[in-house]
């Protein structure tokens, strides 16, 4: 076996495919770099991340699987999953070996099976950022948002929220993985920073706009009160928002 | 900004307006104009989920909860001793663009009490979704509630800005309503109704000559019915819910199970649950109608004019029509394949996609999303006659309900003891 690592990015994922190809190896493992080692016979080379490499691959595989294929693969990425690479070279070798056909509609195809799984789970919690961001307006007319998706999506929701958002200034913040994006009105940035210590709400207080926590409270009420209680149904409440997103919905924190 | 007074104005107009079960804020696409505020994608986003587990998606709020009319299963009505509340235009339009900036919500959904006259309602609702696009530039979603009487004149601007109009038919019939709703009567609900459904068509002619012609409720109309208020039959519903997709171009009907509001001889006693089962059924059913190819008098029948509550309503029609199975699943019609109890509209598209690669086994489709434990005893595979012995066994409803985990299962036993 040979094992490639990449950087974690998509373009170096796609250099990583260019290269086995490239090299003509034979039994390639693909893995991102820094994982635990595993034994490998054949060799390893850490591969540096080739935009133009990456882009030839992209060409090819967009025309082999179209727009839809090639959203399967890099949404597949965003799991940030340790086995996908497998998966997705998978898939590709199979549809470079069918140029005939789309092996993206074979689902008795396991690995196929698998890029479609990731790439709804992916979706799904797409949605849900899109869903669950909740800014907050700072004393700087910035409209802030902390989220924590379990997945790499905040590439994937700017669009949304730059179409929908055009004349207010807004930044969402992933803080699992350090970065934001940040809109000044006219175009994104990415923004990395890192926040030393825990986040303490009643110092957040100050970065806010006086108005602030009032639209929140009358929010909570809202929220509150549309609820029906003789329609009461915890376990579906909990399958639609999970716990694990409380931390950042402002209709269950409590006041300040 | 008086908030303690906002505050208190909010909670009680939105506990009034939560019974309309709508919240829907999809099929209308609204783009960004300008560099303004929001858009609506045509899909609709949840942004919460109350406790009872339903959507939060628009700030669903009655204008006013003052009203002159009397109906019996409405908390707002006159006789009701509440406390009384009103938003001023200006408020609601603050609200709604406070909560859509902070991405609570996808727009807004207002209704109102009929506090003087329909038009006078109707005009002071379409006033806040005017102020709303043309002073805010706001491109979110607006669903304002049509005043049962209101001109022609009036509905029209209402079209114009709303994405989407709807009239509650509050009961599915017209005996129902008299009985419990005596101030209104069912034409002046349906006189709006039709008006937008011929606006809406004459905006489509004119949208293919002239492409500037504005929007006009793109987002279509829809209605509500109060179910187990009034002794309708499941039959009477779904055949009211038919004619109004078929002749008014409705995108929903929705259903809503009636909450006990009111100690009134007229109505089931306020310890009555509430039927959820009942109408989730219902809403199984319109599914079937509108995206599974049946038509109403498939779903029921005179001699069977009630949903089971016990099986689905597709698999319902599946153990009565056994002659249909087994069906073949590597040739089959999509048709006949969204037909099979099990397989949703997904896992058919992918059924079709699949086996133009292999034969299908029951292991691809149990990855394909299939519920095999319903589907199994319906379908034969290419090459093996497995499941063929129980189809027609007589037994085979029992079999299946063994192994359907219903999320229902808890409001289904304590209505079953009631029997
Ligand atoms: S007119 Fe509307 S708000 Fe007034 S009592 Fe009847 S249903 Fe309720």
């Amino acid at each position: 076996m040979y094992l490639l690592t990449y950087d974690h990015s998509v373009e170096g994922f796609f250099s990583a495919v260019f290269e086995a190809y490239e090299r003509k190896l034979k039994n390639v493992v693909i893995r991102k770099q820094g994982l635990p080692m595993v034994l490998f016979t054949d060799g390893m080379r850490r591969v540096s991340t080739n935009p133009r490499k990456a882009e030839r691959v992209y060409v090819k595989l967009k025309a082999l699987m179209g727009e839809l294929g090639i959203q399967k693969i890099i949404y597949s990425l965003l799991t940030e999953e340790e086995l996908c690479e497998g998966y997705i070279f998978d898939v590709i070798k199979y549809a470079l070996a069918n140029p005939k056909v789309n092996v993206m509609k074979d689902m008795s195809h396991p690995s196929v099976l698998k890029l479609a799984q990731y790439t709804k789970s992916v979706h799904r919690e797409k949605h849900r950022m899109e869903a669950f961001v909740r800014f907050k307006l700072t004393c700087d007319d910035i409209y802030y948002a902390d989220i924590e998706p379990d997945f790499n999506v905040l590439p994937i929701i700017a669009k949304h929220f730059k179409s929908r958002y055009q004349d207010q200034k807004w930044l969402i913040f992933d803080q699992k993985r350090s970065y934001g994006i940040y809109y000044d009105l006219y175009k994104l940035e990415i923004i990395q920073m890192k926040f030393n210590r825990q986040y303490n709400r009643e110092e957040g207080l100050e970065m806010l706009k006086k108005d602030e926590p009032l639209y929140q409270s009358l929010w909570r009420t809202y929220y509150a009160q549309t609820n029906i209680r003789l329609r009461k149904n915890m376990r579906l409440h909990l399958l639609h928002v999970p716990k694990r997103y409380w931390k950042y919905l402002t209709e269950k924190i409590p006041e300040y | 900004m008086n908030f303690e007074r906002i505050t208190e104005k909010l909670s009680i107009l939105a506990d009034a307006a939560k019974y309309d079960v709508s919240c829907a804020s999809s099929g209308s696409k609204r783009n960004n104009k300008d560099k303004g505020l929001g858009n609506a994608t045509g899909m609709g986003i949840c942004h919460s989920y109350t406790e009872d587990g339903r959507c939060v998606s628009l700030l669903k709020i009655l204008l006013t909860n003052v009203c002159i009319f009397d109906c019996a299963y409405c908390v707002t009505r006159k006789s009701n001793d509440i406390k009384r509340a009103a938003f001023t235009v200006q408020e609601v339009v603050d609200l709604t663009i406070n909560f859509y900036r902070r991405n609570y919500i996808e727009g807004l959904f207002l209704s109102s009490g009929i506090f003087k006259s329909a038009d006078t309602t109707m005009e002071r609702l379409v006033q806040v979704a005017k102020k709303l696009r043309l002073e805010e530039n706001f491109n979110g979603y607006i669903h304002l509630k049509s005043i049962p009487g209101a001109s022609d004149e009036l509905m029209h601007e209402a079209g114009l800005y709303a994405d989407r109009l709807s009239v509650n038919l509050e009961l599915p019939t017209e005996e129902g309503l008299k009985l419990l709703a005596p101030d209104k009567n069912r034409q002046d609900m349906i006189d709006p109704m039709n008006f937008v459904k011929n606006e809406i068509l004459v905006y489509n002619d004119e949208k293919k000559r002239f492409k500037k012609t504005p929007k006009f409720a793109p987002g279509g109309q829809s209605t509500q019915m109060i179910i187990g208020a009034t002794p309708e039959t499941d039959l009477q519903i779904i055949h009211t819910a038919n004619h109004f997709y078929k002749d008014f171009n409705l995108k929903r009907v929705y259903y809503s199970g009636y909450v006990p509001v009111a100690n009134d001889s007229r109505l089931p006693s306020l310890q009555s649950q509430v039927p959820m089962l009942r109408e989730n059924r219902l809403y199984q059913a319109d599914w079937l109608m509108r995206f599974y190819g049946f038509k109403a008098d498939e779903i029921l029948d005179p001699k069977q004019p009630f949903l089971e509550l016990d099986v689905d309503p597709k698999l319902g029609w599946a153990l009565r029509n056994l002659h249909f199975f087994p069906i073949n699943i590597q040739n089959a019609d999509i048709e006949m394949i969204l037909r099979i109890p099990g397989v949703g509209i997904k896992s058919a598209w992918k059924i079709i996609g699949g086996r133009k690669f292999s034969k299908l086994n029951a292991d691809h489709l149990k990855k394909m999303g299939v519920a095999l434990n319903r589907a199994k005893h319906f379908i034969s595979f290419s090459n093996s006659l497995q499941n063929l012995q129980t189809l027609h066994h007589q037994n085979l409803k029992e079999i299946i309900l063994k192994t359907i985990n219903s999320k229902y299962e808890e409001h289904y036993q304590p209505q079953l003891a009631l029997f």
